[in-house]
Formats: C-alpha cells, sequence, structure tokens
C-alpha cells in the first residue's frame, strides 16, 4: 500500500463514540481505518465542536467531512466551516456502507470519492420481511 | 399542547432537541429566540437545515418573542422555545412574566465558569440571574435528555446532581 493510501483523507464527527466506532468497524472490514481522523461531540459547546474541527481540517489538509446526524451540532460546525472554507465537502446521515466505499476510492479527489460514497451509503439501506401476516 | 420546552442551551437547534426531545414530545415547532440568529439570513437557513421538513422553526429577537408568545401558547401543536444563554431566557420571562419552567439542556465550559453538571458550566453572575428566575417562582431545572432525572436548581448549584 502506498504512502497516499493510508493518508488521512477525511474526518468523521458525531455524537458519543459514533466516530470512533464506525471507522473501527472500517478498520475491522478493511484495514484502512487510518484514512479517517474522529470527533466526537459530547460534552461540547457549538463553539468547542466547531474550533476543534477547524484546527482537524487544517492540520490535516482535510477535504471532506462525514457526520451522523443533519441536525447535529457537528454538521453544524461543518457548515459553518464551509463558509470559510467552500472546498470543504460534508457528507452527513453517514454509515458504514459510505465510509467502505469511500476508503477504496483513492484514485480520484477525496471530494469526487465522498459523492460516491454517500451515493453508496444511500442505496445501502434496505428493509427485509416485516409484511404484515395474511397479506 | 403549546410550548412544551423552554430550553436554554448554548448549541440551540442540536440532536439531542430535534430528536431526544422531538420525538417523545411530538414536536413540530421551535422557537428560536436570538436577536443575532433573528438578524441573519445565513444562520437562520443552517438551522433550519437542521430539523425534518415537517418542523416549523420560528427566529424572533427577544421583543418578538416577548409578543408573540401567547399565539405560540395558544397552537394547537406542541413546540419548544430555546435560547442560547441564561440573560435571553431571563429577558424574556422579564417581558412575559408568562413561563414558569425552564429547562438547562447545555451551558458548556468557558472561562470564568465552574462546572456544575457534565454539561452544564455557570459563572457567579449566571448562578445569580438562576437564583433570580427561581426565587420568582420559575421553576428551573437541569435535563440534558428526557431518560434523564431532572435536577432541581439547588442540585445542580451544589454539585449534587455529579454524585
Amino acid at each position: 500500500m502506498s504512502e497516499a493510501d493510508v493518508a488521512v483523507r477525511a474526518l468523521v464527527a458525531g455524537h458519543g463514540d459514533f466516530a470512533v466506532g464506525i471507522v473501527s468497524a472500517v478498520a475491522q472490514i478493511t484495514g484502512r481505518g487510518d484514512a479517517f481522523v474522529t470527533l466526537s461531540n459530547r460534552d461540547m459547546s457549538a463553539a468547542d465542536v466547531e474550533r476543534a474541527m477547524r484546527n482537524e481540517v487544517d492540520a490535516r489538509a482535510i477535504e471532506v467531512i462525514f457526520t451522523d446526524l443533519p441536525a447535529g451540532s457537528c454538521t453544524m460546525a461543518a457548515r459553518r466551516l464551509q463558509r470559510e472554507r467552500p472546498g470543504v465537502v460534508l457528507v452527513t446521515g453517514t454509515n458504514l456502507a459510505t465510509l467502505l466505499d469511500f476508503v477504496f476510492h483513492t484514485d480520484v479527489p477525496a471530494s469526487e470519492a465522498a459523492q460516491h460514497a454517500a451515493e453508496k451509503g444511500r442505496a445501502a439501506l434496505v428493509v427485509a420481511g416485516g409484511a404484515p401476516s395474511g397479506h | 399542547m403549546a410550548i412544551e420546552l423552554f430550553r436554554i442551551d448554548d448549541r440551540l437547534i442540536h440532536g439531542q432537541v430535534v430528536v431526544g426531545w422531538g420525538q417523545p414530545l411530538d414536536l413540530t415547532f421551535i422557537v428560536l429566540v436570538d436577536d443575532e440568529v433573528a438578524s441573519s439570513e445565513w444562520e437562520q437557513e443552517l438551522y433550519r437545515m437542521g430539523v425534518p421538513p415537517e418542523m416549523d422553526v420560528h427566529f424572533d429577537t427577544v421583543e418578538d418573542a416577548a409578543q408573540k408568545l401567547a399565539v405560540y401558547q395558544r397552537d394547537a401543536r406542541r413546540g419548544a422555545l430555546l435560547t442560547g444563554d441564561i440573560d435571553t431566557m431571563a429577558r424574556l420571562i422579564d417581558l412575559t412574566g408568562a413561563i414558569s419552567r425552564v429547562n438547562l439542556g447545555g451551558i458548556h465550559h468557558r472561562a470564568g465558569r465552574t462546572q456544575r453538571l457534565r454539561y452544564v458550566f455557570l459563572a457567579p453572575e449566571e448562578e445569580k440571574a438562576l437564583r433570580a428566575l427561581a426565587s420568582r417562582g420559575v421553576d428551573v431545572s437541569a435535563q440534558d435528555v428526557p431518560a434523564a432525572r431532572p435536577l432541581a436548581l439547588n442540585e445542580v448549584l451544589s454539585g449534587e446532581g455529579n454524585r
């Protein structure tokens, strides 16, 4: 694996242990958990979340931010950050399928990989079974 | 129905409010009271993006909210009113005299504040303001999510809520 393959390419941010947990799942499945840096908003003010996010984005030249919930303070912070850095891409509603797709698209710019990953994540939601009896 | 939750939370609209309180209380509108946000289209768009399409958000200055509070209280739906700090809520209470219960949902660390709960940090003047509200008969308690036990102001200020 080349150096480019293992460089941090995105920030994953969310509530509680969401980011650490979902990145650990990526690592278990692909061995590429180091493509992400993580952030939790636990017990942080909106300003603290924004500050921590800005520090990570600037320190690692991150172009993509994945968050868990559209209403969450991480998403709000990312949107504020985008005002200063319009090149940053935000994907919210992130699921495991999203991140798995993202880590395998290292041959395209991170922003492009994020668009593709979001489509994969959306398509991965499936409901099986549960038909009411008698139907 | 009307406004079920009067909450002080420096994050304003976020996951705990929209989902944590919104689902069990069946909230369908939010009144966000903040003079700065009320004057910024960009800020309003940001917060509106965070709520589901079926949920209405009203952005008011303190004065506007005071004038409209009776209308909000007559709404057949359930709503929540949010302020980002104690001073804003206290001003609204001063202007209306119509708020009997206040929820401390998130007042986070800042220079000059002392930790009272995991999610409540208070400066001396903020403690004084909360005591003043309580002395006027306002029921002030801390509760970040509905599943948590509400902590009375005395428990918050004494640090008992951390035990």
